[in-house]
């Protein structure tokens, strides 16, 4: 019997599954509609709107005060570089300079927030690979830098701390050195990290090959982030259009060619290594000045369009803010980064097994509240 | 079956026995003997799972940077006893359009297999249920049993993700019984003999097997902890109900009771295989080197037991540090590496054994 044959003998049915609203995998409420043939993905349809809270929308009854704490809710995990894409962008309308003690201290709670980040994504990544270990150990670590963050801005993970013209409130006295205990710490851990997942021969085997994206791809689809470094797709805003402090600081820009998991997870777990640098030369020269420059209580934007990048820990973060010259804005749009990564998810899971659709989806780092706003 | 092959543990069982003879028939004697020996194994092995599930979670813990189950109980002693309560008196649901027969079969399958298996372990010398002189065969063919319930459980949960996970358990458990079997058939060269006793026995002058036989037995050893990791469907190879990719794999529509035979048969499962290993490597109920021989009071359970949760340590230090396969690196591990190299351990084996290079 020739193969043909046999293949018309034997035939298999192509029949889909869910993948959430309601999936471990998820990280969330991210519906994956999965075609699949025996355990063979044929197509990957997400499906958004379980966490869809309008906020763009929000934005618009909103004063420009008022819009930073929503932002907040969007990708939860860095929520204050989420704030300061707002209040950039709305001290580029006002025509506002911060002073540099402002832009510094920024600087460091922003390369925090991406540390903080990247250990939950770490821990995670872990988990849905079948390591459970790896998330305690990243929970661990995590919880210093939520200290930090209660005690200087209140709160530990969605912190406000931001405003238009500077910040709320100065940094509590204990902040440097329990950053640098956090930092002295923290080095210690990254190697504990490598030795339980990154050297594992499984992890390499479940991660190495797997999803890969091309730079062209990366392009096309408008990937941003790690997820693109990984590809080769030099794409951090710190380092080409720098805001903030990042302007002053000597960091990296971590870049790998293979474009699979395995290169994603590489160029997060050195970006590591990249945010505690840029800590290390700021912390101990944070300039004095005022933390507030003086805006009025009713903020007016001059009519125009005014538009601010950040670089979050999922990617390119962009705040698009149309203004009629009225306190409130009249239109908002957030370009944010886990949509567009979302969307090349369908593009490199094809003809790949379950566990690897997996893999490639830890590997993004998606936040659904980010997708979904 | 011969009941004259029983043999019952301690003094006390033997008053008991005693007693029994005295006031019935022999024959009416000899079953109802079996009965309380069932009930009594029953109890102990339901009692033993539920201690193991609070030994991997403290154990889980440990590895984990945390303290585990402390609130129930002094360290968390009852705190499985109040789970398997809480078990017992939930409600049983289930989705409609399930196969209600093979639905509700399928955990009786894989606890009563698990519960069979117990049946022959030489925990020590008098403390034996059946010592039949096919035990070694006798255990190979009864955990295979185990899948079937699986299977139907998967078949016949009306859920996609249930029907992966018991496909997926299907291929593994086909698989990776080959090597479970081959690398016990590498030991019974060693031994001559199938019985489970003899094999303990065999093991009092020369040391122990995974001793006497040196590289292959080293080798046998290995491959049979990573192929009964993966017969017991535990983490890295517990792709059977990888949660983060099926949700719970065959067992997501059990609840209640059904889903906690499966839960319990999971640990029994970890306890066989701990316990095949101790008998055909470490000497079983034996004392290594000796040490306890001359002490009279001294239980050589207490040995076995030692061993097996040694034993049982190691496959939660497996579960708890490695991530897990992907079902194509299960398959191709089995038959491309481990399959292989088992046959040439077989070999090897018998070439020891022909050469005399045995210690």
């Amino acid at each position: 019997m020739t193969d043909q044959q046999l293949q018309n003998k034997i035939k298999t049915e192509e029949y889909f599954i869910n993948m959430g609203p309601q999936h471990p995998a998820a990280h969330g409420v991210l519906r994956l509609i999965l075609t699949i043939d025996g355990e063979i993905i044929k197509n990957v349809e997400p499906d958004l709107g379980y966490i869809h809270r309008s906020i763009e929308k929000m934005c618009e009854r909103d004063s420009y005060q008022q819009i930073v704490h929503l932002t907040d809710r969007m990708d939860y995990l860095s929520s204050h570089i989420n704030n300061e894409a707002v209040c950039l962008a709305v001290e580029k309308g006002l025509e506002i300079e911060v002073s540099d003690r402002v832009k510094v201290i920024r600087t460091i709670i922003d390369e925090l927030t991406r540390i903080a980040s990247h250990c939950l994504w770490w821990g995670v990544m872990g988990m849905d690979l079948g390591a459970l270990t790896s998330y305690f150990y990243a929970f661990r670590d995590r919880e210093m830098i939520n200290d930090i963050f209660e005690e200087t801005c209140g709160a530990r993970l969605t912190m406000n701390y931001n405003v238009p013209g500077g910040l709320m409130f100065d940094i509590h006295p204990n902040f440097v050195k329990r950053t640098k205990d956090f930092i002295a710490q923290f080095k210690t851990k990254i190697p504990e990290y490598n030795r339980l997942l990154t050297d594992n021969v499984i992890f390499h085997k479940r991660t190495k090959g797997v999803g890969i994206l091309t730079r062209e791809d990366a392009i096309s689809f408008g990937v941003s982030g790690p997820t693109a470094r990984a590809s080769g797709f030099s794409s951090d805003v710190r380092k080409h259009h720098p805001y903030s402090a990042y302007d002053r600081v000597d960091f990296k820009e971590i870049l790998f060619t293979e474009g699979d998991t395995f290169a994603r997870y590489q160029v997060r777990m050195m970006e590591l290594w990249e945010s505690i640098s840029i800590i290390e030369q700021l912390i101990d020269n944070i300039p004095e000045g005022e933390i507030k420059a003086a805006t009025k209580a009713v903020i007016k934007l001059p009519k125009g369009e005014f538009y601010q990048r950040v670089e979050t820990a999922r990617g390119e973060l962009g705040v698009y803010i149309n203004s009629a010259g009225n306190k409130n804005p009249y239109r908002v749009k957030f370009r944010s980064p886990g949509f567009s990564n979302l969307s090349v998810l369908n593009h490199i899971s094809k003809d790949v097994l379950i566990g690897d659709l997996v893999a490639t989806m830890a590997s993004f780092d998606f936040v659904i509240p980010d997708i979904d706003r | 079956m011969n009941f004259t092959q029983m043999i019952i543990p301690l003094n006390i069982t033997k008053t008991i026995s005693d007693w029994i003879y005295s006031i019935m028939p022999e024959t009416a004697a000899s079953y109802t003997i079996m009965v309380v020996i069932a009930v009594a194994y029953l109890l102990l092995f339901a009692v033993a799972g539920l201690y193991l599930v609070l030994l991997e979670r403290k154990v889980a813990a440990w590895f984990q940077l945390r303290i585990g189950p402390n609130r129930v109980g002094p360290w968390g002693l009852l705190q499985t006893m109040a789970d398997a309560l809480k078990l017992v008196s939930k409600e049983l649901t289930s989705t409609i359009k399930i196969d209600k027969f093979l639905y509700n079969l399928a955990p009786y399958f894989v606890i009563v297999s698990a519960f069979m298996a117990m049946a022959v372990f030489p925990f020590s010398k008098q403390f034996q249920a059946f010592d039949i002189n096919i035990g070694v065969f006798f255990l190979i063919a009864i955990s295979s049993i185990g899948v079937i319930g699986i299977l139907l459980a998967g078949w016949s949960s009306n859920n996609k993700y249930a029907l992966i996970g018991a496909m997926r358990s299907g291929l593994q458990t086909i698989s990776y019984e080959l090597s479970v079997g081959l690398s016990i058939l590498t030991m019974v060269l060693l031994t001559g003999t199938l019985q489970l006793s003899e094999i303990v026995e065999a093991q009092r002058t020369g040391g122990w097997l995974i001793l006497q036989g040196h590289i292959p037995s080293v080798i046998a050893f290995m491959i049979f902890m990573v192929a009964g990791t993966a017969e017991t469907n535990r983490a890295p190879f517990d792709l059977v109900e990888a949660e983060s990719e099926l949700g719970a794999g065959f067992h997501t529509e059990y609840s209640g009771m059904k889903f906690a035979y499966f839960f319990l048969a999971e640990f029994i499962n970890m306890f066989i295989i701990s316990s095949i290993a101790v008998v055909l490597f470490f000497g079983g109920w034996l004392s290594p080197f000796g040490i306890t021989e001359n002490i009279a009071w001294f239980p050589e359970v207490l040995w076995f037991i030692i061993k097996v949760v040694g034993l049982i340590f190691l496959m939660m230090w497996f579960r708890w540090t490695f991530p897990r396969l992907r079902v194509d690196q299960l398959l191709t591990l089995e038959w491309k590496y481990l399959l292989p190299l088992n046959l040439m351990n077989i070999v090897l084996m018998a070439i020891v054994i022909w050469l005399n290079w045995t210690i």
